[in-house]
């Protein structure tokens, strides 16, 4: 896709406006961004501790986050644990006379498959498991270098954008409200025991969150620029 | 004191959809794509055909949302004798069972929020083509909540994976997902991909082009 790339000399308008660089120092730099919900052009200083929200129509802009990278990385570490432990064990095991029924998250989409229905298989599969992992491993390959070495991965950029795009589409926590939903469902016709998996699953789901809600888009961005 | 405000638009900008650098608009060339020098995503002023993409995908999710609600989502057999369950037969076997939180959750999250979306949706379609200048900060506001709940209604989806895995108790009783499964998670997917394809900007365009 890179080589179809037009040759138009595309300038950044970002410091330009009243953002003058003779400036005395304490005006400090401006940070010009059009907002995604109205498109109205906002100001704001580009060092800043606080939230800017649209003028116009109250999107969120900018969120400063201190510590950004460390704390991402370091969630997004013990997330990746979780994960796996959440993967490894059953997540409910179902008591009723003399049988014992467990299961995992992969159990339940080996069982769709088998019923031939491939096409939930694979929504599950993606929206519990592919998608989830790839944000995880995906924020690991971004931050770790800017951590220890100081400098972007190979192709960060394409790796953050994956990211960014495939976040909506990771549904852990609404698979956790199945999992609430299925134990009182069945709760009546058997006894139901939730595994280690549930648990992990629940720790993982609020992990995942504030590693996510603890990133700064802005500041990746300024960090993975590809023109550098 | 009316002043026009200032847009990137106006101004001649465009702003990155992925990561918001703001640059000075290529030069309208139809063959030319233009990227992003920072990150590498294609430049649009716009998220490119917005209006017919949403309609496209909101058409396709109303007609795949009787299906989904009509047809059998479960089939229960329990010795020897089957039982076939909709969504709404769901939530009204919960309801008569008396427990009415499952039965809210089920409701809300897979019969009001798909049914609420998608007129939200049309709404917020049809308010951009009769070029409505009323109230676009709600509208706005109306748009973000769209876009955030439409994942919640997954949740029936995940619970029937969870009853197929477990029960299959021998003789005793299986389950096994109906063909409305398969119809509600293209409609959820849908909805999400229409969302997604709507661009907000569009309501304050309108604004501008009034005054």
């Amino acid at each position: 896709m890179d080589s179809i790339r037009s040759h138009h000399e595309l300038q950044p308008a970002d410091s330009g406006g009243d953002a003058d660089p003779t400036s005395p120092a304490e005006h400090g730099r401006l940070t010009i961004l059009a907002c995604p919900d109205c498109d109205l052009l906002n100001r704001f200083p580009t060092v800043t501790q606080r939230t800017h929200i649209c003028l116009r129509c109250g999107a969120v802009l900018y969120r400063h986050r201190p510590d950004s990278i460390d704390r991402s990385l370091a969630l997004t570490c013990a997330a990746l644990v979780l994960f796996i432990i959440s993967n490894s064990f059953p997540f409910l095991a179902m008591k009723s006379g003399g049988f014992i029924q467990q299961t995992t998250l992969i159990s339940g989409i080996v069982e769709l498959w088998r019923q031939d229905l491939y096409a939930l298989a694979a929504v599950v599969m993606l929206t519990c498991l592919a998608v989830p992992l790839t944000q995880m491993t995906g924020l690991l390959y971004i931050l770790a270098p800017l951590k220890w070495a100081n400098r972007p991965a190979p192709r960060a950029h394409r790796v953050f954008r994956l990211i960014l795009h495939a976040t909506p589409w990771g549904m852990m926590e609404v698979f956790m409200l199945g999992i609430l939903v299925a134990l009182v469902k069945l709760g009546k016709m058997a006894t139901i025991v939730p595994g280690i998996s549930a648990f992990s699953f629940v720790v993982l789901i609020f992990v995942m969150a504030w590693a996510v809600s603890n990133l700064n888009p802005a500041e990746l961005w300024d960090r993975l620029d590809r023109r550098r | 004191m009316k002043t026009t405000p200032t847009t990137a638009r106006r101004l001649g900008l465009v702003s990155c959809h992925d990561c918001r650098l703001l640059l000075k608009a290529p030069p309208a060339d139809k063959d030319a794509v233009a990227c992003c020098p920072r990150c590498g995503s294609v430049l649009h002023a716009r998220k490119p055909n917005s209006l017919s993409r949403t309609w496209a995908l909101v058409c396709a999710a109303l007609i795949l949302y009787v299906p989904a609600n009509t047809l059998p989502i479960t089939v229960t057999t329990s010795l020897g004798s089957s039982q076939s369950d909709t969504i709404l037969s769901g939530v009204i076997y919960f309801m008569q069972s008396g427990s009415w939180e499952i039965a809210a959750i089920i409701f809300i999250a897979s019969i009001f929020v798909p049914l609420a979306k998608l007129i939200t949706l049309v709404y917020l379609l049809v308010s951009v083509q009769v070029r409505s200048t009323r109230r676009p900060r709600d509208r706005t506001s109306l748009y973000r909540l769209t876009e955030m709940v439409g994942r919640w209604s997954m949740v029936d989806i995940y619970v029937v994976t969870i009853l197929v895995a477990l029960v299959k108790l021998g003789a005793i009783a299986t389950v096994e997902a109906g063909p409305a499964a398969v119809y509600f998670a293209a409609v959820v997917v849908i909805t999400m991909f229409a969302a997604e394809s709507f661009d907000p900007r569009l309501i304050w365009d309108i604004l501008e082009e009034e005054a």
